[in-house]
């Protein structure tokens, strides 16, 4: 028995449990660098023709910084509303049956397919002056289009799959029985929301707020047309990455997106890193139970 | 057997391929249906006189992206794009043709020129006749941004020009400029994009444009809603051509490229120049554009800012003077 366990260890050690690791982490490897890294290097190659100064000159001018800041909070903004709304979306298209069920799950998956220079000219027709919301909203004080809130709003709409989507299976998978269970053990409903639903939920909600997040801070496209790209007042960074190549400055371009790369990348693997320890956690607890 | 007959075929094939000449002009946004005309105007002219098919390609797009997607080695044979200063980079960043390229085809390179004019809503309720109208108090000026469109550094240099030239002095100029964009509430980053806010979202009261997209404009959208003004002074702008002597010497295509740009100076292009809305050189091809070009003083972008290049560095590279509006610094 001892001998046979031993053996068992000493195979799991030397190959793993599954099959096929060296070639498909080989693959992993060459993949993530073809597709990913080799272009992002370049980007960081390119940077490095500048001088530390120049550097420094080309991401720190006040437009720079009003754009970090603008495109930073939209971007929370918006995917903080598609993490409030976005998850009662998945909850309504995964727990109840109603008529039209496949098309408004359908329609989710639009702002995905739709080119983001149509959804620009798209909300700026609703939200101007003269569009079908907007009219009402610039009557009583309120601008959308040509203004920051615009900018939120374009951000909302092409942030808003990334939420749904991810929540969707999770909730599919999660065991209607274990909520019957504790209502039945005497849970209210409130509680039953707080401590059941929510840390199964919690690092799933994360990842959508995560891809919702990036995809935001990446987003030209619509932005341009709703923000009216107003220098200090509704320029976002990647509009000023376009404005620098349109200058021939090359080197300008590439310092405010490596900028912006290195700050995207610290938010996503913080919040990846949230995202691991809430998963971490209710295993803790049955440990301790 | 079946091999060399395959081998035959390929080599009829590129044969035939080879008795097609073709052209890449890489141009800008609004220039893609006066091309379209004067491409197959050409075409017809070259196959009459060398009994050789020739095949025009167009690609269009903003004008500084254009010209970095030359420099990223998109091979035109020729460019035709909105200002000097884009196809001065083709020679500054890649060396792709000889400095003093404007200097090789008359008139400084640019067979057809257009100016900057008003385009206001009917009636002209503000009762905008010229630039310094412009800043009256509660007057809404749309024009795109000078940052990321060539067309709007035309726009801002009109504006310039004309309040120095009236006034003769470059510190009033500044002040006009500066007290102008604090009428404009939106800077689209196109030209087009301008024209759709200020068409469709019923933005603004003027409407600063080139004269060739005005005529355009009224003529899509409505002579009964809109009204072109054209200013006292305005400046002349160059849309330049250019042959691209590297590309055109890799493909073998120099000669044809050339007689393709001299064919824009003919009388047959002019004629087709000026039914699309732009100035043509000469002067009798004017008359093909109904109701013909009213007439204005005319500045050059030589004469009042010394060029194309030194104009970028003063007004448009970064902490110039058109971020220095917005930043305040000085």
């Amino acid at each position: 028995m001892k001998a046979a366990d031993a053996a068992v260890r000493r195979l799991t050690r030397r190959r793993g449990i599954l099959p096929g690791f060296r070639l498909t982490f080989g693959f992993t490897v060459l993949y993530l660098s073809l597709v990913v890294l080799l272009p992002l290097g370049a980007l960081v190659l390119r940077s490095t023709h500048l001088s530390w100064a120049q550097f420094a000159a080309a991401v720190s001018g006040p437009r720079a910084l009003a754009a970090y800041r603008l495109s930073f909070f939209a971007s929370l903004l918006g995917a903080l509303i598609n993490l409030v709304f976005g998850s009662v979306l998945a909850w309504v298209l995964t727990r109840y049956r109603f008529p039209g069920k496949a098309l408004a799950d359908a329609l989710v998956d639009l702002p995905f397919a739709l080119p983001t220079a149509v959804a620009g000219i798209a909300l700026t027709a609703v939200y101007a002056e003269n569009g079908f919301i907007g009219r009402y909203l610039v009557a009583n004080g309120v601008h959308v289009a040509f203004a920051p809130a615009g900018v939120v709003v374009a951000l909302t709409f092409v942030g808003l799959p990334f939420v749904v989507r991810t929540l969707q299976p999770v909730l599919l998978d999660l065991d209607p029985a274990m909520e019957e269970a504790a209502a039945v053990l005497g849970a209210g409903r409130l509680r039953v929301l707080a401590r059941v639903i929510a840390p199964a939920m919690l690092p799933t909600l994360l990842t959508g707020f995560a891809l919702s997040f990036a995809r935001a801070l990446g987003e030209y496209g619509s932005v341009v047309f709703i923000s009216g790209n107003m220098p200090l007042k509704t320029e976002i960074v990647p509009l000023l990455i376009f404005t620098r190549l349109e200058q021939y400055d090359v080197g300008g371009a590439t310092a405010i997106a490596v900028v912006m790369l290195a700050g995207s990348f610290a938010l996503l693997l913080g919040i990846h890193a949230i995202g691991m320890v809430g998963r971490r956690r209710p295993a803790r607890s049955q440990v301790v139970a | 057997m079946t091999l060399a007959r395959l081998t035959a075929a390929v080599l009829a094939l590129s044969a035939a391929a080879h008795a097609d000449a073709t052209l890449l002009n890489v141009s800008y946004d609004p220039t893609r249906e006066l091309y379209q005309e004067i491409d197959a105007a050409f075409a017809r002219q070259w196959l009459a006189n060398t009994g050789e098919k020739v095949t025009i390609q167009q690609s269009h797009g903003g004008s500084g992206k254009q010209a970095r997607a030359v420099i990223d080695g998109l091979e035109a044979d020729v460019v035709t794009l909105a200002l000097a200063y884009d196809i001065d980079a083709l020679h500054d960043r890649a060396g792709l043709l000889p400095e003093d390229w404007q200097a090789r085809l008359p008139q400084r390179s640019a067979p057809y020129t257009s100016t900057v004019v008003f385009v206001v809503r009917k009636g002209n309720a503000k009762g905008i006749r010229d630039w310094h109208d412009l800043i009256k108090p509660g007057v809404v000026v749309i024009t795109p941004n000078p940052k990321t469109s060539g067309g709007a550094r035309w726009n801002y240099l009109a504006a310039w020009g004309a309040a120095q030239l009236r006034t003769g002095n470059e510190d009033q100029a500044r002040a006009f400029v500066a007290e102008l964009f604090k009428h404009v509430p939106v800077l689209d980053s196109g030209a087009r994009g301008a024209t759709t806010t200020f068409a469709q979202r019923g933005i603004g009261d003027v409407l600063i444009a080139w004269e060739n997209e005005a005529f355009l404009l009224a003529e899509e959208l409505g002579k009964e809603r809109f009204e072109i003004v054209t200013p006292a002074s305005s400046i002349l702008a160059e849309p330049p051509v250019a042959l691209v002597d590297r590309f055109a010497d890799k493909h073998g295509t120099r000669k044809l490229a050339e007689a393709y740009l001299e064919f824009l100076y003919t009388p047959q292009a002019q004629e087709i120049v000026a039914r699309h809305g732009y100035r043509p050189r000469l002067e009798p091809a004017a008359a093909k554009h109904p109701g013909g070009f009213p007439k204005l003083t005319l500045f050059t972008i030589d004469e009042v800012f010394g060029g194309w290049r030194k104009a970028q560095k003063t007004h448009f590279d970064e902490g110039g003077v058109f971020d220095q509006l917005y930043t305040g610094a000085r």
